[in-house]
């Protein structure tokens, strides 16, 4: 198989690129294969000591993120990432315990997928991530005391602006847009996310954390996305 | 003592209700009834508190050696302290009474041929002078005195029905028993003893000797002597005596309980103190030990209560190291086999999108390969969860959940299969929503794997999954009316990797693991899956959840075995 020249990328311009960060040389180009099939330009680092010069000098539309790396960290690798930039992170992971994926979200990605994956799963989480940012009408929008502004992709409390991942920003929004709807995970998971069937609820519980610490005056008394008990979450009143 | 003094309130009521008319009946049944609730009431609440100290009893009786072993010395020994006491008793009575009846007999004796001496010709007198006679030897007889202690002496004489009588001040002669004067009549000596009045009307516990006069004189006359000797300063004596005694006997009772409970407790403190020692051990204090004092038996328990905690430190230290090492194995083989396994995987599936440009061949060859990763995957996931809980790595990460939503979630994404096997799914859930601390994850799993195997055993016949609450519980059980479990089979069906039917074609493609995972998921939850199955009649799995996390389970809102398979006459 040494032979198999990789497959040519699709025509036309490339749907976005992105940046795989394994040490697995054959799964690294395996990856390549599946990505430059739908289209994407990947670019490759194997050792977690280069992964964050590397993305400086390549500025992914996407990270994918293997959480064991040899030398860095993926936790650490992910954390500095997020401290430069919003890119979505998607994680690859072998486990699907708790506290690594919890572990992995809270330290900034914004998904990810348990090995083994199937290329289907692997496409539509990266798709869903890329997706944000597509802007559409003028529409403001408020909850509490902040205002967002949908297609500039700013959030304004007190004047001042806050800083979210498109990730958040779409969460935000998704709670904004109908506020006296009650989300459940679920139906998060489907709208921010794009799953289409159950997937792991706890995506949506790390990411309401982490857009509480950032738009809440005390995250301990949430007043703009509130918990609904046994049921999910809800937009605070206007 | 409960029920049986009620009839005499009814009786004390309907006495005077037969006599009066039935007007003023009433007030005094109401009155009757008042008194009857009364005591009642008041006889319940003493019930209830002779309960609680009778629980009390019972339950210090049990729970304390020293409690037991006070008590049975304490009954051993008072037993054998009240036999001591009354043989003695009776024995120091006995003699005090031998030796004053002894000389009460000896002194009435004297006094009886005094007494023939002096009225040797009374019958010759008139009355008065029989009667001064009388007088006179009866003084003469107090005066002589003796050696059995202070008496009264009563003289009587007696022709046909006349009777003359001379006494002491202080005897009453009419109190004389008449058997004792019957006896002595009929001319034989006689004593008793009786409680005689003294001179103020009191009882006192008096020996009587009476003795027939002899008299030379041919006559109808007879002449009876009586003395009456007060025993009130032997009563007091042994009054005295049987104060001392109980007293003494009470006293070395105690003594005796005292010194019964004192060894034991020399005993019980050690063996307590061991058993606190271990319970520390049992809640994971491994570095506990007992203080060894001296070289006795009880320096040896510590001894070696000390070298199995020791032993028990050392294994249990090695345990958790290579529970250690197990966990970190899973994880690495995890990490290991997972990422070949992906690159596998998505190099199959690359091939399986090309495989209509392959010769037939490579394309059902694709295609193989691409289903056999599948189930590769499904055994791997499997083997890594239950390798996980072997290491006691799994953790339960509970949050408020509905559970109708759930198993309506499980339930449409088991459509699909369903489908396939022409499979009915019927659901039963309350109306409410069951909310409940659950993880819903495994229980999402677990209830995939149950509906799942339903749905593979279910013969095609409709599935039923019912879903039920209670104060502290939620259980959920799955129904399918296939071939069934036997009671054999269903004792296995946990089993790791285990198939009822080996020969039996497999559908869904399990790995075998599905119900150990399911039974672990449900334990760690502190929950039960459980399974009822029938040959014939299909089989039934529940499974009972505490609806707050942690909480302990005591029963299931749900029946195991199925009503409508139910035998007439069995409890479950």
């Amino acid at each position: 198989m040494g032979a198999v020249p990789p497959t040519a990328p699709q025509n036309g311009p490339s749907r976005g690129r992105v940046l795989v960060v394994d040490d697995d040389a054959a799964l690294a180009e395996m990856l390549g294969i599946v990505l430059r099939r739908e289209g994407y330009e990947p670019a490759f680092v194997s050792d977690g000591n280069r992964a964050v010069g590397v993305f400086q000098q390549t500025r992914p539309d996407l990270v994918l993120l293997d959480l064991m790396l040899p030398g860095r960290n993926g936790l650490q690798i992910c954390q500095d990432i997020r401290t430069q930039s919003t890119v979505p992170i998607v994680m690859l992971t072998a486990k699907g315990d708790t506290i690594d994926v919890v572990q992995g979200l809270e330290a900034g990605a914004d998904d990810y997928v348990t090995k083994p994956f199937k290329p289907v799963e692997l496409v539509a989480r990266v798709r869903a991530q890329l997706r944000r940012g597509e802007t559409g009408q003028a529409e403001n929008l408020s909850i509490g005391e902040v205002q967002i502004d949908v297609p500039a992709h700013q959030v304004i409390r007190d004047g001042v602006q806050i800083a979210l991942t498109p990730l958040e920003f779409d969460l935000l929004v998704a709670l904004a847009r109908k506020p006296r709807q009650v989300f459940t995970r679920e139906l998060l998971l489907e709208q921010v996310w794009g799953y289409r069937h159950a997937a792991d609820t706890r995506l949506v519980n790390v990411h309401v954390q982490r857009l509480r610490a950032k738009v809440e005056r005390d995250p301990e008394k949430p007043e703009v996305v509130l918990t609904v008990r046994g049921v999910g979450y809800k937009a605070g009143p206007p | 003592m409960t029920r049986t003094d009620l009839p005499e309130v009814d009786a004390a009521a309907a006495a005077p209700v037969a006599g009066v008319p039935a007007r003023t009946g009433a007030p005094l049944r109401r009155l009757a009834r008042r008194l009857r609730r009364g005591s009642v009431v008041h006889r319940r609440r003493l019930r209830r508190v002779g309960r609680r100290l009778a629980a009390r009893g019972v339950r210090a009786w049990r729970s304390s050696l020293q409690v037991r072993i006070g008590a049975i010395t304490m009954v051993v020994a008072g037993t054998v302290v009240v036999i001591v006491s009354l043989v003695l008793f009776s024995q120091i009575r006995d003699q005090l009474l031998r030796v004053k009846r002894q000389a009460a007999i000896d002194q009435a004796q004297a006094g009886v041929f005094y007494a023939q001496t002096q009225v040797a010709g009374i019958a010759t007198g008139d009355a008065a002078s029989v009667r001064s006679t009388l007088d006179r030897t009866v003084q003469q007889l107090v005066q002589r005195g003796g050696a059995a202690g202070d008496f009264d002496v009563g003289m009587v004489y007696r022709t046909g029905d006349i009777e003359r009588v001379a006494t002491s001040p202080r005897l009453v002669f009419a109190a004389l028993p008449g058997d004792l004067r019957a006896d002595v009549r009929s001319g034989g000596q006689s004593y008793r003893y009786a409680l005689m009045p003294d001179t103020a009307g009191r009882p006192v516990p008096t020996l009587l000797i009476g003795a027939p006069v002899p008299d030379d004189s041919a006559g109808s006359q007879q002449i009876e002597l009586y003395y009456a000797f007060p025993l009130d300063q032997e009563a007091e004596s042994l009054s005295l005596i049987r104060g001392t005694v109980i007293i003494s006997g009470i006293a070395l009772t105690l003594f005796v309980v005292g010194i019964g409970v004192l060894v034991t407790r020399l005993v019980v403190d050690p063996v307590r103190r061991a058993a606190g020692t271990a319970q520390l051990l049992a809640e994971g204090q491994l570095e506990q030990r007992m203080t060894v004092r001296g070289e006795d038996d009880l320096a040896r328990l510590a001894t070696s209560f000390n070298a199995m905690a020791d032993s028990l430190q050392r294994q249990i230290t090695q345990l958790e190291g290579l529970s250690q090492l197990q966990q970190r194995f899973t994880s690495d083989v995890s990490h290991e086999l997972r990422t070949p396994l992906t690159t596998v995987q998505m190099a199959a599936d690359v091939l399986h999108g090309a495989r209509e440009d392959f010769p037939p061949h490579v394309a059902r060859s694709a295609e193989l390969l691409r289903a056999e990763l599948d189930r590769f995957e499904a055994l791997l996931t499997d083997l890594l969860e239950i390798s996980r809980y072997d290491a006691g790595a799994a953790v339960l990460d509970p949050d408020p959940a509905d559970l109708g939503a759930l198993v309506a979630r499980v339930v449409a994404g088991m459509y699909a299969l369903a489908g396939r096997h022409e499979c009915e799914l019927v659901v039963n859930r309350p109306d409410g929503g069951v909310m409940a601390e659950v993880d819903a994850r495994r229980v999402e799993r677990i209830l995939r794997n149950l509906i799942g195997n339903a749905i593979e055993h279910g013969a095609g016949r409709p599935v039923e999954i019912t879903l039920a609450a209670n104060r502290s519980a939620a259980a959920v059980t799955v129904r399918d009316l296939g071939v069934g479990l036997s009671s054999a089979e269903a004792q296995h069906v946990f089993d790791r990797f285990w198939r009822a039917d080996p020969s039996r074609v497999r559908t869904v493609g399990g790995s075998g693991l599905g119900l150990s995972i399911s039974l672990e998921d449900a334990r760690l939850h502190g929950g039960w899956l459980q399974v009822w199955g029938q040959p014939g009649a299909g089989a039934q799995f529940r499974l009972t959840l505490p609806l707050v996390a942690g909480g302990d389970l005591t029963s299931s809102p749900l029946p195991l075995r199925p009503a409508v398979v139910r035998r007439a006459g069995d409890p479950r």
